[in-house]
C-alpha cells in the first residue's frame, strides 16, 4: 500500500495578510491541498509556513479551531480549512 | 472645557441663528455628540411627533474629543426623530465636517421649523448665516459641495449635504460630508429635506480648548501607540478595511444571501477586500486605489475605488470614472450578497450613486433583495417594476433599481419607502428583513446569536453598530465567545451597548475599541473636559444614554413586543454552515438582557433603574 493511499484532499484558504503563504496555484485565496491521515491543523500551519501567532482565526468547516485545539484536532477528508490574521471590520 | 460651551440654534421658518450656552449640566450627564443632543431632542420634541413635521427637529452634534488630538477625533452625529422607524434616529459620521464645526466654536447646531424655500447654513466661527439655495435644489452632493466650495472661494470649508434622496423623502435618504462620509442610516437625509435645508458649509479656525492640553497628549498618543502596534487597528483595517469580513462572516455561515433565503454566498469572495485588491486584466489596475483616513485618524480603514472604466456601468459616464470612496463591508453585503449580486464593478458604481445622492446602502441593498423576492415569488411583476426582470443575481436589473430609487423615478419611488412598506405593499410583510421599520445588516443571527439580541434591542431599529458583538462572536475580539450559543449574551450584548453609547458620545470612532479600551479612552476625555472622567462614569453615561433613548422610544409607542426579528430568523432553519439547521434563540436571551437592564418584563425600565441612572 502506498503512502499516497493515506493522503486526503482539503480546502485550504488564506486571507488577508496571510495570502503570501499560498502554493501558487490558489484562486481567490483559496486551493485544494494533500494532508496525511491523521495530520492536525497546527502541522497544516507549520507546513506551510504560516507563523503560528498570525494565526488568529483558525476555522474548520466554518467553526473557530481554539489555539489549544490545534495540536490535538485532526483534519478530515473533505473539510474545509481557513485561516486569518487578527481582523476586524463593520 | 472640550466642550465649546456654545449651541447654535437655527430657526427655519424664521431665518434666524442664534447662540446659545450649551447646558453644562446636560453634557456632564450625557457627556456630547449622541447623548447630548437626545438629550435636547428629548427635552424639546414630542417623541409623538411626525418625523416629517416642522416641530421634529435635527440636531447635528459634535463630542467633546472632536477636533482635538485625540486619534479619530473626526465623529459628529445627527440625532432627530427618524422617518424609517418612528424610533430615535443617530447617525455618526466621521470625515473632516465635523471637527471644523467643533473649530468654528460650535458643540451643536439645532435646526428647528422647516424653511419656506430651499437654503443653505453659511457658517464661518460664530459667524451664521441662511442662504438661499434654490439654485442647488435637485442637486447631487458632489455638485451642491463641489458649488459651495466654488461659491465661497475656500478649499478649506467642509460641507454636509443631502442629495436627489433626501429632497424626495426616500426614507432611508443619508446626510453625506466630505463627498463619500456619510450620517447614513434610519432617514435622517429625509428629515434634513423635509425641513428645506440642501446643505450646511463650515469654516472654523477658532480651535478647541481643551482641560489639561499635556495630559490630552500623553494619553492620546498611548491610545495612537495602542492603535499603531494592535494587528487590527495598526495593519489590518488600513491594508483591507471593514471588506475583509466578506469571506470571515460568509465562512462562519452568517452572511444573509438571497435576502436571507441562505446564509452562505457563493460569489463572496469576488466582492471582498482580497478582490478589491485584485488587478483586474481590463485595464491592469485593482479597484482599490488607496486607502484614506478621517480627521485626525491613524487608522486609516476608509477605501478609494476606481471602477474598471470598460465596464458597463460607467464606460459611457466619464464622470464615474473618478477615485472615489469605495466600498465598506455593509455596502458591499447589502448591495452584493444580499442580492446575489458578485460584480464588484457594478457594486462600487451603486455605491458610487448613493454617496452621490445620499442614499443608505445597507436600507437600499435589503429593500431591492426584498424585492426581488417578491418578484420571484410572483407578487410583483415587471408591470410593477417597470419592465425589469428582477432576478436575485441579475447585476442590470439590480443597477436599474438602484438608479430608479436615487433619481425617485418608476418603481425607485417605492424601493425608497424601505423595504416593511414595500412588502406590506405586496402583500408579504414577512420578506422585510427589518426591525423596528429598519433593515438589518450584514450578519445573520441564525449563526451569531448575540446579534440576534443586539439587532432586537437596538433602540434605532436594525444596527450592528449599536452592540457589535460579532467583534467577540465571530473576530475574537476582545476575546472569543462561541456564536452558536445564547449563552451569556445577554451580558455581552449589554457591555457593548453601554460602551458603544459612550463612545458615540465622546467624538471619537467606535472602530479604536477593536484596540482600546474603556480604560484607554476615558482618560482622554477626563483630560479634555471638566469633571473627573473615569472609566466608570464613562460607562455609566453610555447605560444612562441608553436608557434615555429606550424611554424615548416608549413615548413614541414602541413597546416589548417590538424587540424581535423577522420571522424568517426565528421559525427558518439555517440551510448550510456551522449553523446548518437552527434559527436565532431570541427567546433564551430576551429576558435574561431585560432582568440586566434592570427593565421588567415587558421591557419597561423599572422607576428604581430611572433613578438609579438619574432619569
Ligand atoms: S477608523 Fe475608519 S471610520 Fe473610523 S475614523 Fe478612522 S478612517 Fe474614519
Amino acid at each position: 500500500m502506498s503512502a499516497n493511499h493515506h493522503n486526503m484532499k482539503i480546502t485550504f484558504k488564506l486571507f488577508a495578510g496571510l495570502s503570501a503563504y499560498l502554493p501558487s496555484d490558489a484562486t481567490r485565496n483559496s486551493t485544494e491541498i494533500d494532508v496525511q491521515l491523521g495530520e492536525t491543523v497546527h502541522q497544516v500551519i507549520d507546513r506551510f509556513n504560516v507563523p503560528r501567532e498570525e494565526a488568529h482565526l483558525v476555522m474548520v468547516n466554518g467553526i473557530y479551531i481554539s489555539p489549544e485545539q490545534r495540536d490535538l484536532s485532526e483534519i478530515r477528508a473533505g473539510d474545509t480549512l481557513a485561516i486569518w490574521p487578527p481582523v476586524a471590520g463593520g | 472645557m472640550s466642550w465649546t460651551g456654545k449651541i447654535l440654534r437655527v430657526d427655519l421658518a424664521a431665518g434666524t441663528c442664534t447662540s446659545e450656552a450649551t447646558n453644562m449640566e446636560w453634557a456632564h450627564d450625557y457627556m456630547g455628540q449622541r447623548g447630548l443632543a437626545t438629550k435636547y431632542l428629548v427635552e424639546e420634541t414630542d417623541p409623538k411627533v411626525d418625523p416629517f413635521s416642522p416641530d421634529n427637529k435635527m440636531i447635528f452634534a459634535t463630542g467633546p474629543l472632536t477636533g482635538t488630538i485625540a486619534p479619530t477625533s473626526g465623529r459628529w452625529s445627527v440625532v432627530c426623530k427618524g422617518p424609517l422607524t418612528g424610533a430615535i434616529a443617530c447617525s455618526n459620521s466621521g470625515g473632516f465636517f465635523g471637527a471644523e464645526l467643533k473649530n468654528a466654536g460650535w458643540d451643536m447646531v439645532i435646526f428647528e421649523g422647516k424653511s419656506a424655500s430651499p437654503v443653505y447654513l453659511d457658517i464661518t466661527n460664530d459667524q451664521a448665516e441662511l442662504k438661499d439655495a434654490s439654485d442647488l435644489w435637485g442637486k447631487s452632493v458632489w455638485e451642491t459641495e463641489a458649488s459651495l466650495r466654488e461659491r465661497r472661494g475656500d478649499p478649506d470649508v467642509r460641507v454636509a449635504s443631502i442629495g436627489l434622496a433626501g429632497e424626495n423623502g426616500v426614507l432611508y435618504a443619508a446626510i453625506v460630508n466630505d463627498l463619500d462620509r456619510a450620517a447614513g442610516r434610519s432617514g435622517v437625509g429625509a428629515v434634513m429635506g423635509s425641513k428645506n435645508l440642501k446643505a450646511v458649509v463650515v469654516r472654523g479656525t477658532v480651535g478647541v480648548t481643551v482641560n489639561d492640553p499635556m495630559a490630552l497628549m500623553k494619553t492620546s498618543n498611548v491610545a495612537k501607540e495602542i492603535l499603531a502596534e494592535h494587528a487590527v487597528t495598526g495593519t489590518g483595517l488600513p491594508t483591507h478595511g471593514t471588506q475583509v469580513l466578506m469571506n470571515v462572516v460568509n465562512e462562519v455561515g452568517a452572511l444573509p444571501t438571497h435576502n436571507s433565503r441562505d446564509v452562505q454566498f457563493d460569489g463572496a469572495s469576488d466582492i471582498g477586500a482580497e478582490a478589491m485588491a485584485e488587478v483586474r486584466e481590463s485595464d491592469g489596475e485593482a479597484n482599490l486605489v488607496s486607502n484614506h483616513a478621517c480627521f485626525g485618524c491613524p487608522i486609516s480603514c476608509a477605501r478609494r475605488s476606481k471602477i474598471d472604466p470598460t465596464h458597463f456601468t460607467v464606460k459611457d459616464k466619464p464622470q464615474y470614472q473618478i477615485v472615489s470612496g469605495g466600498l465598506e463591508y455593509e455596502a458591499a453585503w447589502a448591495m452584493g450578497a444580499a442580492n446575489g449580486v458578485n460584480d464588484l464593478e457594478a457594486l462600487t458604481y451603486a455605491n458610487f450613486i448613493c454617496n452621490e445622492q445620499g442614499l443608505d446602502p445597507i436600507s437600499l441593498g435589503s429593500t431591492i433583495a426584498a424585492a426581488m423576492e417578491l418578484y420571484s415569488t410572483g407578487a410583483i411583476t415587471q408591470e410593477d417594476t417597470g419592465g425589469v426582470a428582477l432576478e436575485f443575481g441579475d447585476t442590470k436589473a439590480f443597477v436599474a433599481m438602484v438608479e430608479a430609487t436615487a433619481r425617485g423615478e418608476g418603481f425607485g419611488k417605492e424601493l425608497g419607502q424601505g423595504s416593511l412598506r414595500l412588502c406590506e405593499k405586496y402583500g408579504h410583510p414577512e420578506f422585510s428583513m427589518t426591525i423596528k421599520g429598519q433593515e438589518f445588516p450584514a450578519y445573520d443571527p441564525r449563526a451569531i446569536q448575540g446579534m440576534g439580541l443586539a439587532y432586537a434591542s437596538s433602540n434605532r431599529g436594525g444596527c450592528h453598530l449599536r452592540g457589535y458583538t460579532v467583534s467577540s462572536e465571530v473576530l475574537g475580539l476582545p476575546e472569543k465567545t462561541d456564536p452558536l450559543v445564547t449563552e451569556g449574551k445577554a451580558g455581552l450584548v449589554k457591555a457593548f451597548q453601554d460602551l458603544t453609547a459612550g463612545v458615540d458620545s465622546s467624538g471619537t470612532c467606535i472602530f479604536t475599541t477593536f484596540a482600546l479600551s474603556g480604560d484607554d479612552i476615558a482618560p482622554m476625555v477626563d483630560a479634555s473636559c471638566d469633571g473627573d472622567w473615569s472609566v466608570e462614569r464613562f460607562v455609566e453615561v453610555g447605560e444612562r444614554i441608553w436608557n434615555m433613548e429606550r424611554q424615548y422610544n416608549i413615548a413614541a409607542g414602541f413597546t416589548g413586543a417590538d424587540d424581535t426579528l423577522p420571522e424568517r430568523l426565528l421559525k427558518d432553519a439555517a440551510k448550510s454552515g456551522p449553523a446548518k439547521g437552527s434559527v436565532n434563540r431570541l427567546h433564551e436571551m430576551l429576558p435574561e438582557y431585560y432582568e440586566l437592564r434592570g427593565w421588567d418584563a415587558s421591557g419597561v425600565p423599572t422607576a428604581e433603574t430611572l433613578g438609579r441612572l438619574g432619569l
